[in-house]
């Protein structure tokens, strides 16, 4: 277990590795003097200078990566232009709001897409399986800004039930907290339920074809005890896999919602520094949404061999 | 003499067998519902886009200050080119600008459609080429898939973010940062394939009779990645139109008088409290299209290859 654990923790390594690598190599290969690039069109020649110094730009591109690196794991992006601030205060700052985001997402997400699934494999065919995968296929049809301004204007604007936009910390006031995440995470909340929901109806149907299916029910159980106890326990590896997969599309996600519901998190950070060409903020967001990406998925990949014993690499 | 008679009725035997089969193929593609659907839809906005003039629009960047913010279907007294005043129904109604919101609409289709076409074609052929090249060269395929399984790792959104950013806004820069995260996809294709294939008798076969390396990829290899590129390639087309919208609507993406989709809703943004039709039009094309284009990949991956159409 130990030995996999580490072996698992071990092949991480290189691909955080090829991650930091193109991250740094983005802007270095991009035509043009990167300096010129990041200070704009109407900068002067000392902007650019002071940028290329600051940036160490004129030092060779090995070092560059060395430095650039070593700092990165230190947890020093370096300095916003636009903001004036450091990047690591400024993504600190913004970090709670997405997470709060991305959490509330997840488990609505799991509550509704897991039971779906399992009844549309249950009743293969039928008119709830059609339901269910028809909603799928325009889950990932209607970009998610769309379905957030149609959730605003029913919800909000028309029946006045919800507040339109904005955030609120959670620990200045937990009910407005929750008031104001309702509408952006059901908006960030279909596509990711559209993927968890097929994968779930899938490999529930795969399973319920096995011998052991059979058998229970020869048995005398229950159809819910033979679906929950024995189909979906045996099928949730490939769901909890699509969970953390689906990760990738709930970042992309977030960064559009949050734009849409006007939240102060990470992706309206990013989204504003590519406004203001800040560069910095840039590469720091992406890298560390990238890092996050990875490792949920390792910690999920490390999951499996508790819960299934039978999994081992 | 007689050997030749038998050699042609062999060539003819095997002609007609092959013809069967690409019509057995062709008629199952064709017979799925899904298929049709999808491609009908896809047909009739290709259409849209391309005779848009001719569908009573209007300069679709022209801003006419008198008519800002009309409801769709009102009608309108709106300066003609000749001097005149003459009634004008506005079908999807006005911007902040006085852009009818028609005429960008329709001529949105085009940038979309474009967008969408151009992603899965360059990115279907500079990944088959990486792909099919690594997946054969054994010494290559480390190096090339650790670097593929990194770029994989960063959320395709924030990458092309990331690249359009360094690029600058434009149709083609757009084009080639939604690009660049879907050629590891692609790679990853054509490799699983190429590495099944490569151990079959008939690979074998020709490397023993001395036939090149890349003959044998274009020969042999090639065209058995054809039906799952054909189908990722569809995918691929679909989720590059939103993601040019999530560009262009998040201010980022192409040029904001170009009428695009995406563009007309981030102009949208600020007034839609009390003018949804703003947002709510180009929305819906753009969701119907991604719809039919997923539908017709759906289709296409039950017909073309039903081993995976059960699997998912």
């Amino acid at each position: 277990m130990l030995i996999f654990i580490a072996r698992r923790l071990i092949a991480t390594i290189p691909v955080l590795a090829m991650v930091a690598v193109f991250v740094f190599l983005m802007l270095r290969l991009t035509p043009g003097d990167p300096a010129a690039v990041i200070a704009g069109d109407s900068a002067t020649s000392e902007q650019v200078e002071e940028i290329r110094e600051k940036l160490g730009l004129n030092r060779p591109l090995i070092s560059q990566f060395v430095i650039w690196s070593a700092k990165s794991l230190q947890g020093d992006f370096g300095e916003s232009f636009f903001f004036k601030k450091t990047v690591a205060e400024l993504i600190v700052q913004r970090i709670e709001p997405t997470l709060a985001l991305s959490v509330c997402t997840i488990v609505l997400a799991v509550l509704i897409a897991i039971p779906l699934g399992v009844l549309a494999a249950h009743r293969s065919g039928g008119w709830i399986d059609r339901v269910v995968m028809g909603f799928s296929v325009l889950g990932f049809s209607v970009p998610v800004f769309v379905v957030g301004y149609l959730l605003i204007y029913v919800f909000a604007v028309q029946l006045n039930w919800l507040p339109v936009q904005g955030y609120r910390s959670f620990t200045d006031d937990l009910g407005e907290f929750l008031l104001r995440m309702i509408l952006p995470s059901v908006t960030l909340a279909i596509i990711y339920v559209a993927l968890i929901a097929r994968i779930t109806r899938a490999s529930v149907i795969e399973v319920l074809g096995e011998d052991y299916i059979r058998t229970a029910r020869a048995k005398g159980l229950t159809d819910r005890v033979v679906l929950m106890r024995h189909a979906l326990r045996n099928a949730a590896v490939p769901i909890v896999t699509v969970i953390g997969i689906g990760i990738a599309l709930l970042i992309g996600g977030a960064i559009v919602t949050e734009s849409v519901y006007n939240i102060p998190g990470l992706g309206r950070l990013v989204v504003d520094a590519v406004l203001a060409r800040d560069f910095p903020v840039i590469q720091a967001v992406i890298l560390m949404f990238s890092f996050v990406y990875v490792l949920i998925n390792l910690v999920i990949d490390i999951a499996y061999s508790f819960f299934d014993p039978r999994i081992r690499y | 003499m007689t050997a030749r008679v038998e050699d042609q009725v062999e060539i003819d035997v095997a002609a007609t067998a092959a013809a069967a089969r690409k019509q057995g193929l062709l008629s199952r593609v064709a017979k799925n519902q899904s298929v049709a659907i999808g491609a009908v839809i896809v047909a009739l906005m290709m259409l849209i886009g391309l005779a848009a003039p001719l569908l009573g629009t209007v300069d679709p960047k022209a801003i006419n200050p008198v008519v800002r913010n009309v409801k769709p279907g009102i009608e309108r007294n709106v300066m003609q080119a000749s001097g005149e005043m003459a009634p004008r129904k506005f079908w999807m109604g006005t911007d902040s600008l006085g852009r009818d919101i028609y005429s960008r609409v329709l001529y949105g289709a085009r940038v979309s459609l474009i967008v969408g076409i151009a992603v899965a074609v360059i990115s279907i052929a500079i990944g088959l080429t990486i792909g099919l090249v690594s997946g054969y060269i054994r010494w290559l395929d480390g190096i090339v898939m650790r670097f593929m399984d990194g770029m994989m790792a960063i959320p395709a959104i924030l990458l092309a973010i990331g690249l359009v950013s360094l690029w600058g806004a434009g149709l083609v820069t757009v084009i080639f940062a939604i690009v660049v995260p879907e050629i590891p996809r692609v790679v990853r294709l054509v490799r699983s394939v190429v590495l099944s294939i490569r151990e079959e008798p008939y690979v074998e076969a020709a490397i023993s009779v001395g036939t090149s390396t890349p003959l044998i990829l274009i020969r042999h290899i090639l065209p058995n990645t054809l039906a799952p590129l054909i189908v990722q390639g569809t995918f691929i087309c679909a989720s590059a139109m939103l993601v040019e919208a999530i560009l262009s609507f998040l201010g980022i993406g192409i040029p904001p008088d170009v009428p695009t989709w995406g563009n007309i809703m981030a102009e949208g943004r600020s007034y839609f409290r009390i003018h949804p039709h703003m947002i709510m039009f180009p929305g819906l094309f753009l969701a119907v299209t991604v719809l039919a284009v997923n539908i017709l990949g759906d289709g296409l991956r039950d017909s073309l290859d039903p081993r995976l159409g059960k699997r998912i």
